[in-house]
């Protein structure tokens, strides 16, 4: 498995769990490092069934949402599934008047969204 | 708080101090929204903001200058952002101005339309609108004006 430097990936039966290292997802230069790996999740590591937990994530802005939408594109391209949990309610309010909680499988926490896969 | 003196003078509250103003010019390079955001994030806390609104400016700011450095000024080094705050304990005033051609606010296209919903660029006008009170363009486009008031 490839070293990362923005997220920590773990495995929960066949569930991947994606936590993040940053408090803060804005740094532009952290969020093109942040979605490369992300992406190698998915396309060098071929995982199916990806679960992010925001856990201890206090703030993104949208060039990160940016890389969770094509995130999630590749996910359903690669046949995967992707969901999400443990979001804060202010990053959940981002998702909400954005309307991409209509795109994103949003779940309150993890045992709950591992449980949905 | 106790109303002990000693304690008033050693931590005085959000109304005791003047407003926090700055006025600054940031490179056109990535990353330098930090130069602002970071001493903004401080003052917010100091004059008492609840960390809902320390958010929401905090993401106003963000966008405001991230749009002014990469679509305004393109990323030119010969071109500067100019950056205005004010803080107070009920007012925190932002204004971001960029050396570009300016756009029109109006023609950004809806980004919760369904056939934009994917699209993974073009939400941070539409944050800014919806996280701050007030929010105006001048009429090139290339200086944007925010407020949030408390409450």
């Amino acid at each position: 498995m490839p070293t990362h430097q923005r997220i920590d990936v773990s495995k929960v039966g066949d569930v991947t769990v994606v936590r993040f290292n940053d408090r803060k997802i804005l740094d532009e230069a952290k969020i093109i490092e942040f979605g490369a790996e992300l992406f190698s999740v998915v396309e060098l590591d071929n995982r199916k069934s990806i679960l992010l937990n925001f856990d201890g994530v206090e703030f993104l802005s949208s060039a990160a949402l940016g890389k969770l939408i094509t995130l999630d594109r590749k996910v359903k391209s690669h046949k995967g599934r992707l969901k999400m949990s443990n979001i804060r309610r202010e990053i959940y309010d981002v998702f909400l008047v954005t309307k991409l909680n209509k795109v994103f499988d949003i779940h309150d926490g993890e045992a709950e969204a591992i449980s949905a896969f | 708080m106790a109303h002990d003196p000693s304690v008033r003078v050693a931590n005085p509250s959000p109304d005791d101090i003047g407003p926090w103003r700055l006025a600054v010019h940031l490179p056109s390079e990535r990353g330098a929204s930090r130069i602002v955001t970071e001493s903004l994030l401080e003052q917010l806390g100091i004059h008492g903001w609840e960390t809902a609104d320390v958010f929401s400016i905090h993401l106003a700011a963000e966008e405001a200058i991230v749009n002014a450095i990469v679509h305004g000024n393109k990323l030119d080094p010969q071109k500067q952002v100019y950056v205005e705050c004010l803080v107070s304990p009920e007012l925190v005033r932002l204004e971001i101005t960029d050396e570009g051609t300016g756009f029109d606010p109006a023609q950004v296209p809806d980004c919760t339309s369904d056939e934009r919903l994917e699209v993974p660029s073009g939400r941070g006008v539409m944050l800014m609108r919806t996280f701050m009170t007030r929010i105006e363009y001048n009429e090139k486009g290339n200086r944007v004006l925010m407020e949030k008031r408390k409450g």
